[in-house]
């Protein structure tokens, strides 16, 4: 087997760039790039707070994660792992954070859904990169030139905090959406989906119910 | 007596092998799973993860940014005694896990669940989470610190014996197709399943039964013991792999421990221990000496005795035997409802 396709790609990318993408390949990324979650976004979208970084000339790329780092006395950082956190939590912010940050590319965990992609992700030239494993942790690590900065450390604590990091062919990723809104996860979903039945044979419902929003395990939980 | 001082260092230690070495055990169960997986990405995701692990150890880095919420079991043999008693322990856990945080590093993820005030150390209200279990014989202490993702790959449901085995798998399928989609769970996992118990005891024994047994382990009750392997199958004929990509590999293994639960009732849990399975143990001794290994062996005989007084089993194997009075199949349990 040959394996997926590998392709290096700037923080700032091209949108020619960004339409060579296809579903699979495997991204190592060059530039500067920033951590944003929930923290972040309440505080920039909810609370208006002046973002510290010029996006997106700096960065177009919007990492959801927090690192295993810390900040030393002297002031300087140690960052070993960084891993991401799953994305679809952040689809209420998302819309709005695109269109004020210029971002194009969401690298995290798990991806969004596909509506999520046609609906915000394409009108704004962004795709979805994911994280590999999950957990390459170390092999991220090894990626970072520099961390640059911590910004708004002190109102969001370490983990919450926008960490801007130069990174210099760090990787893996794996692309998880394009510019026609396909979601790679949907897709694979799918395959997956008819063996489904076999596997449950013979099983049967739980006698007490519960309230829910789904029985049928082919249905996406995000 | 065993000194705080050598407690101390030594979970400090732990912590620091816990984030960054993984555990033999399932390093080469992912190994030999890598070998037979034909799912093109879960391939290579599994292939990322194994260098993943190689690099982590060369630059003493965690192997995942998702450091976990690192807890504790400690486990006494009778006759162990602790200097400053277990206050002075509990600190000193508290201690090394602040310290640990701030030097491996590790992320500080535990925050309060309403206001989210994070220490950045990792310790907090109930965390970490020390656990205790003690043994007839011994004058050591087990320190076992587990740090394991908090988010995905868990769930609870209160089953009746009606439900049966067949019920069992239906929610077993469940949860591995729940959050197994898009990755969630970080499979290929050890799965623990809890049986029994009441409802927190039901979450312990699953949770235990994932982090506390190593791969290839089997429940000593043989009937449960051909279960974990049938579930294990089960569980890996989805056709679902790493990530949610299609592939061959979901289940490194499944561990189930069982707990007596109300005799209406047949509550299970399922927990999956991901691909960082973060686990360390050392035994500690009152001459200084300790011992790590990867195997926290937590579930021992007396960890399962079902007897009033502790009798030694009359071998060297764990009791298998079966009390009369227990369901000779698992389909009986459906005529018992």
């Amino acid at each position: 087997m040959s394996g997926p396709r590998e392709v290096r790609l700037s923080t700032t990318p091209t949108t020619e760039a960004i339409a060579d993408l296809r579903l699979g390949d495997v991204v190592y990324l060059d530039g500067l790039l920033y951590t944003a979650r929930e923290g972040v976004y309440t505080r920039a979208l909810e609370q208006q707070a002046n973002i510290p970084m010029d996006l997106p000339t700096e960065s177009a790329a919007n990492f959801h994660c927090s690192p295993a780092a810390r900040i030393n006395d002297d002031g300087s950082y140690d960052m070993g792992a960084v891993t991401a956190t799953a994305s679809f939590r952040f689809n209420k912010w998302l819309p709005q954070w695109m269109e004020k940050t210029g971002a194009k590319l969401i690298i995290g965990k798990g991806g969004m859904s596909s509506k999520d992609y046609k609906n915000y992700f394409v009108p704004n030239g962004a795709v979805y990169l994911s994280t590999v494993g999950y957990g390459t942790g170390a092999l991220l690590g090894r990626g970072i030139e520099k961390v640059e900065t911590v910004h708004w450390n002190k109102e969001l604590g370490l983990a919450q905090a926008m960490w801007v990091i130069r990174c210099n062919k760090m990787g893996p990723f794996i692309v998880a959406s394009d510019l026609n809104g396909e979601c790679l996860f949907e897709r694979e979903n799918a395959k997956i989906a008819r063996n489904v039945a076999r596997a449950y044979e013979g099983t049967k419902p739980a006698i007490l119910k519960r309230y829910g929003e789904t029985d049928d395990p082919t249905d996406e939980v995000i | 007596m065993i000194t705080t001082t050598l407690i101390e260092q030594t979970a400090l230690s732990l912590m620091d092998k816990a984030a960054i070495e993984i555990p033999a055990d399932y390093h080469h169960a992912l190994k030999k799973a890598s070998r037979t997986e034909d799912g093109e990405l879960a391939t290579f995701v599994l292939k990322a993860m194994l260098e993943n692990y190689e690099v982590a150890k060369e630059d003493r880095c965690a192997m995942c940014g998702d450091t976990g919420v690192p807890r504790w079991f400690v486990k006494m043999g009778n006759e162990a005694s602790v200097e400053g008693g277990m206050v002075a322990l509990e600190a000193a856990l508290r201690r090394a896990t602040a310290n640990a945080t701030h030097n491996v590093p590790l992320r500080p993820n535990r925050v309060h669940p309403l206001w989210r005030t994070d220490h950045n150390n990792n310790v907090g209200i109930g965390a970490p989470e020390i656990e205790y279990g003690f043994e007839p014989e011994g004058d050591w202490i087990d320190l076992i610190t587990v740090h394991k993702g908090g988010l995905f790959g868990t769930d609870y449901r209160m089953l009746f014996p009606s439900d049966g085995i067949q019920g069992i798998k239906r929610f077993y399928l469940d949860s591995l197709m729940a959050f197994g989609k898009r990755g969630l769970s970080c499979q290929p996992a050890i799965i623990g399943i809890g049986l029994g118990g009441s409802k927190d005891t039901c979450m312990s024994l699953g949770k235990r039964a994932s982090t506390l047994r190593v791969v290839g382990s089997s429940n000593p009750d043989p009937r449960i013991a051909d279960l974990e392997a049938e579930f294990k199958e089960l569980g890996n004929s989805i056709g679902m792999g790493a990530m949610g990509f299609v592939g061959k590999h979901m289940v490194i293994d499944c561990n189930i421990e069982v707990g007596y639960c109300h005799t209406g009732g047949m509550p299970m849990s399922v927990h999956a221990f991901c691909l960082s399975s973060r686990r360390a143990v050392a035994r500690l001794y009152p001459d200084g000496r300790v011992e790590y290994r990867t195997d926290p062996d937590w579930f021992t005989a007396y960890q399962r005795r079902d007897t009033i007084e502790w009798e030694p089993p009359v071998d060297n194997n764990q009791s298998t035997e079966i009390p009369a009075h227990t369901v000779d199949s698992p389909q009986t349990v459906e005529n018992h409802q």
